[in-house]
């Protein structure tokens, strides 16, 4: 396919200067960083490849299942050439941090923020790492597998007195 | 009977305290413009041309809070919206009421999660609420009949 032969020196040139193993699944590739060259990585890829937009950053929380438990990745896109790439980066879940790709790519604050506060994985040399979708004093990285949902006991009918004498109308009646 | 129709015909009307001022209070009451999420959609359309909101009162929508009396909460609150919410409802001045506009504003709504306050009764104190996902127009007109109709029967021992 050609998507494949445009993106193949990228790809050997990733594989052999930061050792990135690469994945394809229904002419999507993914490669597989280290949390030690993925700055390097992007920049090459930003300076050398002409990808020049980082379309989406995120990570995904796999525990219990797998080690290391986060993986953040990102989609990175070249305009000139119309070719996507992923990068997915292993991080472990003790101190997670990773280098912030913001000096690269400036869309990068929010989503670094983001992932900071839903992952608590934070990111060396970032500008303002704050929460950005929780109130600013929340305890808890919300999106963590061990989270708990936070979600309040549904009313049925064999419950519905109980949990209403908990409520604030309640008191307000007693009153 | 006989002083009330002297009075009237020399041009002076006689009524209680209450009656006038809860006519006053009602016949103008302005909301401030609070919708936060699809709710919002149906209070805009509910101001608009087709299910006037006008012609009781409600000419416009204040987005100052010092000059509105009612807060019509309308859409899902979140955990950090909860204290701004609050700020704005402090510093509406008195007499003010409060509407809980569809599910997510009385409690809680589809969302059952770390992010949405359940009811928006938890930060303010709520006059009526009104049910629907998003309610219709006609519902939003209804619910502020009904605080209309509970401002007409309030006592002078609640607000004086």
């Amino acid at each position: 396919m050609n998507m494949n032969e445009q993106l193949q020196p990228v790809i050997t040139a990733l594989a052999d200067r930061f050792g990135a193993q690469s994945n394809e699944f229904r002419s999507e590739i993914t490669l597989i960083l280290t949390p030690e060259n993925i700055a390097n990585a992007c920049q090459a890829l930003r300076d050398e490849f002409d990808f020049n937009l980082l379309e989406d950053e995120t990570a995904v929380d796999y525990w219990p299942e797998q080690e290391p438990r986060f993986h953040v990745v990102y989609q990175i896109y070249s305009m000139h050439h119309h070719q996507r790439v992923c990068l997915r980066v292993p991080v472990p879940g003790l101190k997670p941090s990773l280098p912030t790709i913001e000096t690269l790519y400036p869309n990068a604050n929010w989503h670094e923020r983001e992932i900071w506060d839903m992952f608590g994985i934070r990111f060396t040399g970032h500008s303002d790492l704050r929460r950005i979708l929780m109130p600013y004093d929340w305890e808890g990285h919300p999106l963590r597998k061990d989270f708990p949902l936070g979600y309040e006991e549904v009313q049925f009918s064999f419950n519905a007195e109980q949990i209403d004498q908990d409520k604030s109308y309640a008191k307000r009646e007693q009153e | 009977m006989g002083i009330e129709q002297k009075t009237a015909n020399m041009g002076a009307v006689t009524m209680r305290l209450e009656d006038a001022v809860n006519w006053a209070r009602t016949n103008a009451m302005w909301p401030m413009l609070f919708g936060l999420a699809c709710c919002a959609i149906e209070m805009m359309s509910a101001q608009a041309a087709n299910y006037d909101m006008s012609r009781f009162g409600m000419e416009l929508m204040r987005a100052s809070p010092r000059q509105s009396d009612l807060m019509i909460v309308a859409g899902r609150v979140s955990q950090k919206m909860a204290p701004v919410l609050r700020r704005l409802y402090d510093q509406m001045p008195a007499p003010k009421w409060v509407i809980a506009m569809g599910d997510c504003a009385s409690c809680g709504g589809v969302f059952n999660n770390y992010a949405i306050v359940p009811g928006v009764d938890v930060v303010v104190p709520v006059d009526v609420y009104i049910a629907g996902c998003p309610p219709r127009p006609e519902a939003l007109i209804h619910g502020i009949l009904t605080l209309h109709e509970k401002i007409r029967g309030e006592k002078i021992t609640t607000w004086a």
